[in-house]
Protein backbone atom coordinates (compact mmCIF):
# COMPACT_ATOMS: atom_id res chain seq x y z
CA UNK A 1 0.00 0.00 0.00
CA UNK A 2 1.28 3.45 -0.85
CA UNK A 3 1.95 5.79 2.03
CA UNK A 4 -0.23 8.54 0.67
CA UNK A 5 -2.77 10.41 2.76
CA UNK A 6 -5.93 8.42 3.36
CA UNK A 7 -8.96 9.26 1.25
CA UNK A 8 -11.73 11.06 3.07
CA UNK A 9 -15.51 10.78 2.79
CA UNK A 10 -18.01 13.22 4.23
CA UNK A 11 -21.67 12.22 4.43
CA UNK A 12 -24.78 14.05 5.51
CA UNK A 13 -27.54 11.72 6.70
CA UNK A 14 -30.74 13.73 6.62
CA UNK A 15 -33.42 11.04 6.36
CA UNK A 16 -34.77 8.83 9.11
CA UNK A 17 -36.89 6.20 7.38
CA UNK A 18 -35.73 2.58 7.33
CA UNK A 19 -34.98 2.60 3.59
CA UNK A 20 -33.00 5.84 3.72
CA UNK A 21 -31.13 4.76 6.83
CA UNK A 22 -29.23 2.13 4.85
CA UNK A 23 -27.13 4.15 2.36
CA UNK A 24 -25.14 6.23 4.87
CA UNK A 25 -24.29 3.26 7.10
CA UNK A 26 -23.45 0.98 4.14
CA UNK A 27 -21.23 3.54 2.45
CA UNK A 28 -19.57 4.70 5.66
CA UNK A 29 -18.72 1.21 6.95
CA UNK A 30 -17.42 0.14 3.53
CA UNK A 31 -15.35 3.29 3.06
CA UNK A 32 -13.84 2.79 6.51
CA UNK A 33 -13.06 -0.82 5.56
CA UNK A 34 -11.29 0.66 2.50
CA UNK A 35 -9.06 2.66 4.86
CA UNK A 36 -10.85 5.94 4.25
CA UNK A 37 -11.41 8.49 6.96
CA UNK A 38 -15.18 8.89 7.29
CA UNK A 39 -17.46 11.32 9.05
CA UNK A 40 -21.26 11.22 8.94
CA UNK A 41 -23.13 14.32 9.98
CA UNK A 42 -26.62 13.37 11.20
CA UNK A 43 -29.08 16.18 10.81
CA UNK A 44 -32.84 16.74 10.88
CA UNK A 45 -34.70 13.42 10.44
CA UNK A 46 -31.43 11.52 10.20
CA UNK A 47 -30.50 12.40 13.77
CA UNK A 48 -32.68 9.71 15.49
CA UNK A 49 -30.50 7.09 13.76
CA UNK A 50 -27.96 7.79 16.50
CA UNK A 51 -30.39 6.93 19.28
CA UNK A 52 -29.68 3.81 21.32
CA UNK A 53 -32.87 2.22 20.00
CA UNK A 54 -33.49 2.80 16.30
CA UNK A 55 -37.20 3.06 15.54
CA UNK A 56 -36.92 3.79 11.81
CA UNK A 57 -39.97 2.83 9.80
CA UNK A 58 -40.90 2.80 6.15
CA UNK A 59 -44.15 3.45 4.32
CA UNK A 60 -45.24 3.47 0.67
CA UNK A 61 -47.08 6.74 1.34
CA UNK A 62 -45.29 9.46 -0.59
CA UNK A 63 -42.87 6.77 -1.74
CA UNK A 64 -44.61 5.54 -4.92
CA UNK A 65 -41.68 3.50 -6.27
CA UNK A 66 -41.51 1.32 -3.18
CA UNK A 67 -42.48 -2.27 -4.01
CA UNK A 68 -44.85 -3.98 -1.58
CA UNK A 69 -43.81 -7.62 -1.45
CA UNK A 70 -44.48 -10.53 0.84
CA UNK A 71 -41.45 -12.24 2.44
CA UNK A 72 -43.11 -15.67 2.55
CA UNK A 73 -44.84 -18.20 0.27
CA UNK A 74 -43.80 -19.56 -3.13
CA UNK A 75 -41.49 -17.54 -5.35
CA UNK A 76 -44.20 -16.28 -7.72
CA UNK A 77 -46.13 -15.00 -4.70
CA UNK A 78 -43.07 -13.26 -3.27
CA UNK A 79 -42.46 -11.59 -6.63
CA UNK A 80 -45.88 -9.94 -6.75
CA UNK A 81 -45.71 -6.19 -6.28
CA UNK A 82 -48.97 -5.57 -4.43
CA UNK A 83 -50.81 -2.52 -5.70
CA UNK A 84 -51.77 -0.81 -2.44
CA UNK A 85 -53.78 2.37 -3.12
CA UNK A 86 -52.41 5.47 -1.44
CA UNK A 87 -55.81 5.88 0.22
CA UNK A 88 -55.19 2.61 2.03
CA UNK A 89 -51.49 2.97 2.84
CA UNK A 90 -52.02 6.53 4.00
CA UNK A 91 -55.16 6.03 6.05
CA UNK A 92 -55.13 2.54 7.53
CA UNK A 93 -53.74 2.75 11.08
CA UNK A 94 -50.63 0.65 11.53
CA UNK A 95 -49.92 0.38 7.81
CA UNK A 96 -46.37 1.65 8.16
CA UNK A 97 -45.78 -0.86 10.97
CA UNK A 98 -46.84 -3.66 8.61
CA UNK A 99 -44.74 -2.28 5.73
CA UNK A 100 -41.74 -1.94 8.08
CA UNK A 101 -42.11 -5.47 9.35
CA UNK A 102 -42.36 -6.82 5.78
CA UNK A 103 -39.24 -4.95 4.70
CA UNK A 104 -37.27 -6.15 7.73
CA UNK A 105 -38.34 -9.76 7.14
CA UNK A 106 -37.48 -9.60 3.44
CA UNK A 107 -34.07 -8.07 4.18
CA UNK A 108 -33.30 -10.65 6.89
CA UNK A 109 -34.28 -13.48 4.56
CA UNK A 110 -32.00 -12.16 1.84
CA UNK A 111 -29.07 -11.85 4.24
CA UNK A 112 -29.05 -8.04 4.44
CA UNK A 113 -27.63 -6.74 7.70
CA UNK A 114 -29.83 -4.69 10.02
CA UNK A 115 -29.29 -0.97 10.49
CA UNK A 116 -28.08 -1.69 14.02
CA UNK A 117 -25.47 -4.17 12.74
CA UNK A 118 -24.20 -1.74 10.11
CA UNK A 119 -24.05 1.05 12.68
CA UNK A 120 -22.03 -1.19 15.01
CA UNK A 121 -19.67 -1.89 12.11
CA UNK A 122 -19.26 1.84 11.56
CA UNK A 123 -18.34 2.32 15.22
CA UNK A 124 -15.97 -0.67 15.13
CA UNK A 125 -14.24 0.61 11.98
CA UNK A 126 -13.77 4.09 13.39
CA UNK A 127 -16.40 6.11 11.52
CA UNK A 128 -16.92 9.48 13.19
CA UNK A 129 -20.64 9.88 13.93
CA UNK A 130 -21.55 13.53 14.43
CA UNK A 131 -24.89 14.71 15.78
CA UNK A 132 -26.14 18.09 14.59
CA UNK A 133 -26.30 20.23 17.70
CA UNK A 134 -28.99 22.52 16.30
CA UNK A 135 -31.30 19.60 15.45
CA UNK A 136 -30.82 18.24 18.96
CA UNK A 137 -31.95 21.51 20.46
CA UNK A 138 -34.88 21.89 18.04
CA UNK A 139 -36.19 18.35 18.55
CA UNK A 140 -35.35 18.32 22.24
CA UNK A 141 -32.96 15.35 22.23
CA UNK A 142 -30.53 14.79 25.07
CA UNK A 143 -27.02 13.45 24.50
CA UNK A 144 -27.78 10.53 26.86
CA UNK A 145 -30.29 9.23 24.31
CA UNK A 146 -27.50 8.55 21.80
CA UNK A 147 -25.09 5.65 21.53
CA UNK A 148 -21.59 5.90 23.02
CA UNK A 149 -18.94 7.70 21.03
CA UNK A 150 -21.18 10.18 19.20
CA UNK A 151 -19.61 13.59 18.66
CA UNK A 152 -21.50 16.85 18.43
CA UNK A 153 -21.02 19.67 15.96
CA UNK A 154 -22.44 22.17 13.54
CA UNK A 155 -22.28 23.17 9.90
CA UNK A 156 -18.82 24.70 10.09
CA UNK A 157 -17.34 21.59 11.71
CA UNK A 158 -18.77 19.45 8.91
CA UNK A 159 -17.70 21.82 6.13
CA UNK A 160 -14.18 22.06 7.52
CA UNK A 161 -13.83 18.30 7.03
CA UNK A 162 -15.86 18.17 3.78
CA UNK A 163 -13.71 20.87 2.17
CA UNK A 164 -10.77 18.48 2.10
CA UNK A 165 -12.78 15.29 1.52
CA UNK A 166 -12.54 13.29 -1.70
CA UNK A 167 -16.19 12.23 -1.55
CA UNK A 168 -19.07 14.32 -0.24
CA UNK A 169 -22.63 13.03 -0.34
CA UNK A 170 -25.92 14.40 0.89
CA UNK A 171 -28.28 11.54 1.64
CA UNK B 1 -6.51 -30.09 -12.54
CA UNK B 2 -7.04 -26.90 -10.64
CA UNK B 3 -3.99 -25.72 -8.80
CA UNK B 4 -4.65 -25.68 -5.07
CA UNK B 5 -3.42 -22.73 -3.09
CA UNK B 6 -2.40 -23.33 0.50
CA UNK B 7 -4.08 -21.00 2.95
CA UNK B 8 -3.73 -20.04 6.61
CA UNK B 9 -7.25 -18.93 7.53
CA UNK B 10 -10.76 -19.31 6.19
CA UNK B 11 -13.77 -17.02 6.38
CA UNK B 12 -17.27 -18.09 5.40
CA UNK B 13 -19.50 -15.19 4.33
CA UNK B 14 -22.10 -17.28 2.53
CA UNK B 15 -25.62 -15.91 2.88
CA UNK B 16 -24.40 -12.38 3.60
CA UNK B 17 -25.25 -9.44 1.37
CA UNK B 18 -23.29 -6.32 0.53
CA UNK B 19 -21.45 -4.82 2.36
CA UNK B 20 -21.03 -7.47 5.05
CA UNK B 21 -18.57 -9.77 3.20
CA UNK B 22 -16.19 -6.83 2.70
CA UNK B 23 -16.54 -5.68 6.31
CA UNK B 24 -16.03 -9.17 7.77
CA UNK B 25 -13.05 -9.75 5.46
CA UNK B 26 -11.52 -6.45 6.51
CA UNK B 27 -11.82 -7.37 10.21
CA UNK B 28 -10.45 -10.87 9.57
CA UNK B 29 -7.46 -9.55 7.60
CA UNK B 30 -6.74 -7.07 10.40
CA UNK B 31 -6.25 -10.02 12.75
CA UNK B 32 -3.75 -11.74 10.41
CA UNK B 33 -0.09 -10.93 9.85
CA UNK B 34 1.20 -9.82 6.45
CA UNK B 35 1.96 -12.54 3.95
CA UNK B 36 -0.71 -14.86 5.39
CA UNK B 37 -3.40 -16.15 3.04
CA UNK B 38 -7.14 -16.06 3.64
CA UNK B 39 -9.62 -18.32 1.88
CA UNK B 40 -12.88 -16.38 1.64
CA UNK B 41 -16.15 -17.96 0.57
CA UNK B 42 -19.16 -15.85 -0.43
CA UNK B 43 -22.51 -16.36 -2.15
CA UNK B 44 -23.27 -12.72 -3.03
CA UNK B 45 -22.55 -12.20 -6.77
CA UNK B 46 -21.77 -8.55 -5.96
CA UNK B 47 -18.73 -9.68 -4.01
CA UNK B 48 -17.08 -10.72 -7.31
CA UNK B 49 -16.60 -7.03 -8.03
CA UNK B 50 -16.45 -5.77 -4.45
CA UNK B 51 -13.72 -8.01 -3.04
CA UNK B 52 -11.21 -7.27 -5.85
CA UNK B 53 -11.95 -3.52 -5.61
CA UNK B 54 -11.52 -3.57 -1.85
CA UNK B 55 -8.32 -5.65 -1.96
CA UNK B 56 -6.76 -3.37 -4.56
CA UNK B 57 -7.69 -0.28 -2.58
CA UNK B 58 -6.22 -1.46 0.73
CA UNK B 59 -3.20 -3.24 -0.71
CA UNK B 60 -3.93 -6.94 -0.36
CA UNK B 61 -3.14 -9.38 -3.16
CA UNK B 62 -6.02 -11.26 -4.74
CA UNK B 63 -4.33 -14.51 -5.74
CA UNK B 64 -7.34 -16.20 -7.31
CA UNK B 65 -11.12 -16.08 -7.73
CA UNK B 66 -13.18 -19.19 -8.34
CA UNK B 67 -16.86 -19.82 -8.99
CA UNK B 68 -17.49 -23.22 -7.39
CA UNK B 69 -20.45 -25.29 -6.22
CA UNK B 70 -19.52 -24.22 -2.71
CA UNK B 71 -19.71 -20.52 -3.63
CA UNK B 72 -17.30 -17.84 -4.83
CA UNK B 73 -13.86 -18.55 -3.44
CA UNK B 74 -11.26 -15.81 -3.10
CA UNK B 75 -7.66 -16.36 -2.08
CA UNK B 76 -6.34 -13.20 -0.53
CA UNK B 77 -2.79 -12.54 0.62
CA UNK B 78 -2.42 -9.90 3.25
CA UNK B 79 -0.30 -6.95 2.12
CA UNK B 80 2.40 -5.16 4.12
Amino acid sequence: MSETKPKKMALIASQGTLDWAYPPFILASTAAAMDMEVKIFFTFYGLPLLKKKIKAKVTPTGNPAMPMKMPFGPKFFQNIDWPIPAAVSGNVPGFSTVATSLMKKTFAKKGVATIEELREMCVLLGVDLIACQMTMDVFGFESEEFIEGVNFGGAAAFLDFAADADIQLFI
Amino acid sequence: MRKMTAFDETLDCKGMQCPMPVLKTKLKMDSMSSGKILKLITSDPGSCKDIPAWAERVGHVLISTDDTDEGFIFMLKKGD
